[in-house]
């Protein structure tokens, strides 16, 4: 296994260079026939729609009137109005406003840590030769092959009281491997005479890595930043574990008991409130909100990082 | 290696060896190695400290799958265990006998089965389908918009899934207008397996996509052009020249798959577990987090985690191997 689990780098450091798009048909290729085109223009219409139209309802579900929900008789399509309240109604305090900032800070205190964490360990593993490298790099691929069971791990995250702490849903979780050998890949890639020469001036390791590496690696920082955000934002089952205060739920947990609690058959989407939460159910345009509210951060960072998502894929996924 | 020029040499003479150069290991005794590359230590150890917390600790934990375990024996999970009866195999034994379990894994390897068929292709099909796009405006526009469910929550994804197929959702609103009878997948146990495969498919076949589109790019262009010449059609290109090029990661990717086998995602399943019923729904990890977490039979959970995670491992392995004997690079990594 020792042999197998060796060092994944090299193979991945140079990457490849970026695709060039050709937005003419090369001269050789027969021109196209009318029904590939068209079965083309089919299958991509319904992917995009696919993907778009339910988006696009929730969006104007959720800016609906109590009117125009009930003449539509569910979910919104056509727009006719743009109806704020639905969004005061979850603003206005109260459990989603709540679970909206228990997820804001458990994302912006969980990427910190992440990231920090893990840039640091991915430079002081990116120097074949130093003192224990073999030894810490197996130690941390391993993880790859070996798993803690769900029943361990939860009596692990009890034992050490943080249950019902806002810690049991970042530490558990902190550091994923798989985007520390992304960064210190790249981190390898980095060229030793400029460490060097920063060295021979007198540089410690910590200002290399914030002066040189770093400042080199913005795009993988970024990309890896991305992953653990959306990873941080997006969990929900670590809350079903650790938590049992409803003050603490994160969004995605509350969006659950919202929407896929009161679910069972033939009533499925039958209005449900959390206990002690609301009086009564929420209206259709307010689930909705909720929705909207879980997705715009996904959305919102999206387009800044889209362009490295290839490098960061590719790395990992195919030479891990 | 001798790259270094002699020159200002600092209060700790080892620290002006170039280190990037790995092979270059002279003599130096290992308190002098750690006197320089202890900062190097230093960055490592929190995230090293964090694994070993929060996941071999675990790891090792899993021994209590040989116990009967009882949290109400000490005051805290380590003395609990402490106190606990050790009890040899007797918890594998009650999960061998129990029919709930032998579901759990047939369900499982089932919707395994059932994804490596109709899942497992489509992001290659899209892959070879944008690829084929000679406008690169659409084909960025098309990307990104498959692209965006990845980095949504399997909470948020079931969440759509209701709202537009579930008894309530758009569809069945349209056909109650259209005057039929609309049915409710998002319940249908029978239908589950198709269910849980269109929400992964949704989800993830852009993003599973990327990497066979950098496969497809890396295929010398000039092969396509040779073959044209000689004649050969746009099938036949594909079937030559795209699909044998796309071979070593079509193989790489279904081999990890195979080694995860006994892993079909666990969000996904909890969330709508409650709405399909157990019988189609139930998966080794909701097993897992039921038996334990749920109805407090420690023991039996650990014991069916613990044997997850020896069968994976062994797949793994295995898998690799095979990768080995295909001639692929092997791996290990989560997909």
């Amino acid at each position: 296994m020792t042999t197998q689990l060796s060092d994944p780098v090299p193979a991945t450091a140079g990457g490849r260079p970026p695709r060039r798009r050709r937005d003419r048909r090369p001269p050789w290729e027969e021109p196209p026939t009318p029904l590939g085109v068209f079965g083309k223009g089919v299958v991509l219409t319904l992917l995009v729609a696919a993907v778009l139209v339910p988006l696009w309802a929730v969006l104007v579900t959720s800016l609906a009137s109590r009117e125009t929900i009930d003449a539509a008789g569910g979910m919104v399509l056509v727009p006719r109005e743009v109806d704020p309240s639905a969004y005061v109604t979850i603003f206005n305090g109260g459990q989603i406003t709540r679970a909206v900032w228990v997820s804001t800070v458990v994302t912006v205190v969980g990427t910190t840590v992440s990231l920090v964490l893990t840039v640091l360990a991915a430079y002081g593993l990116s120097r074949p030769g130093s003192v224990g490298h073999r030894g810490l790099l197996f130690f941390f691929l391993l993880t790859f092959l070996v798993f803690p069971g769900l029943v361990p791990s939860y009596l692990v995250v009890t034992g050490l009281g943080l249950k019902d702490s806002l810690w049991s849903l970042i530490l558990p979780s902190a550091i994923s491997v798989f985007n520390l050998v992304v960064v210190r890949a790249f981190f390898m890639g980095v060229p030793g005479e400029l460490l060097d020469s920063a060295r021979i001036d007198g540089a410690g390791e910590l200002r290399i890595l914030t002066r040189i590496v770093l400042p080199l690696s913005k795009a993988v920082v970024a990309v890896v930043g991305l992953f653990y955000a959306v990873g941080y934002w997006n969990a929900y089952f670590n809350s079903v574990l650790y938590l049992d205060d409803n003050d603490k739920f994160p969004i995605q947990r509350v969006l659950q008991s919202y929407i896929l609690a009161g679910q069972s058959p033939s009533v499925s989407g039958a209005a449900v409130s959390l206990p002690g939460v609301t009086a009564y159910p929420p209206t259709l345009a307010v689930k909705m909100a909720v929705v909207v509210v879980t997705v715009v951060p996904a959305v919102l960072v999206y387009p800044f990082v889209q362009r490295h998502f290839t490098k960061g894929v590719i790395t990992g996924a195919v030479k891990g | 290696m001798s790259a270094a020029p002699g020159t200002a040499r600092r209060a700790r003479p080892q620290a002006a060896r170039p280190r990037s150069q790995p092979r270059a290991r002279p003599r130096a005794g290992l308190r002098a190695r750690l006197r320089r590359d202890w900062p190097l230590l230093a960055m490592t150890a929190p995230a090293a400290a964090l694994l070993l917390v929060f996941h071999y600790l675990p790891t090792l934990g899993n021994v209590i799958a040989f116990q009967d375990y009882n949290p109400f024996v000490g005051d805290d999970p380590v003395e609990a265990f402490l106190h606990s009866e050790w009890i040899g195999f007797g918890n594998f034994e009650a999960l061998f006998t129990d029919p709930l379990f032998w579901d759990a894994v047939r369900n499982t390897l089932t919707i395994t089965a059932f994804q490596i068929v109709f899942f497992f292709p489509l992001p290659i099909l899209l892959a070879i389908l944008l690829h084929s796009l000679v406008s690169g405006r659409v084909r960025g526009f098309v990307q990104s918009v498959v692209y965006l469910p990845h980095f949504f929550s399997w909470v948020l994804v079931v969440t759509f899934f209701v709202q537009m197929l579930g008894g309530a959702g758009l569809l069945a609103q349209r056909m109650r207008e259209a005057g039929l009878r609309p049915w409710d997948v998002m319940t249908n146990p029978d239908t589950f397996i198709v269910l849980v495969t269109a929400e992964s498919v949704w989800k993830d076949v852009g993003w599973g996509a990327i990497v066979f589109l950098a496969a497809l790019a890396a295929i010398d262009p000039h092969l396509y052009e040779a073959a044209a010449a000689d004649g050969a059609g746009r099938w036949r290109r594909l079937w030559h020249i795209t699909l044998p090029g796309l071979r070593p990661v079509i193989v790489l990717l279904l081999i990890m798959r195979l080694g995860d086998a006994l892993s079909v995602g666990f969000e996904q399943f909890i969330l709508q577990r409650e709405a399909v019923g157990r019988d189609a729904a139930e998966v080794l990890d909701t097993f897992v987090y039921h038996q334990a977490i749920a109805t407090q039979q420690w023991g039996l959970g650990a014991a069916a985690g613990l044997f997850k995670a020896v069968v994976g491992l062994i797949l793994i392995v295995a898998a690799n191997k095979l990768a080995h004997r295909l001639g692929e690079q092997g791996v290990y990594s989560r997909s």
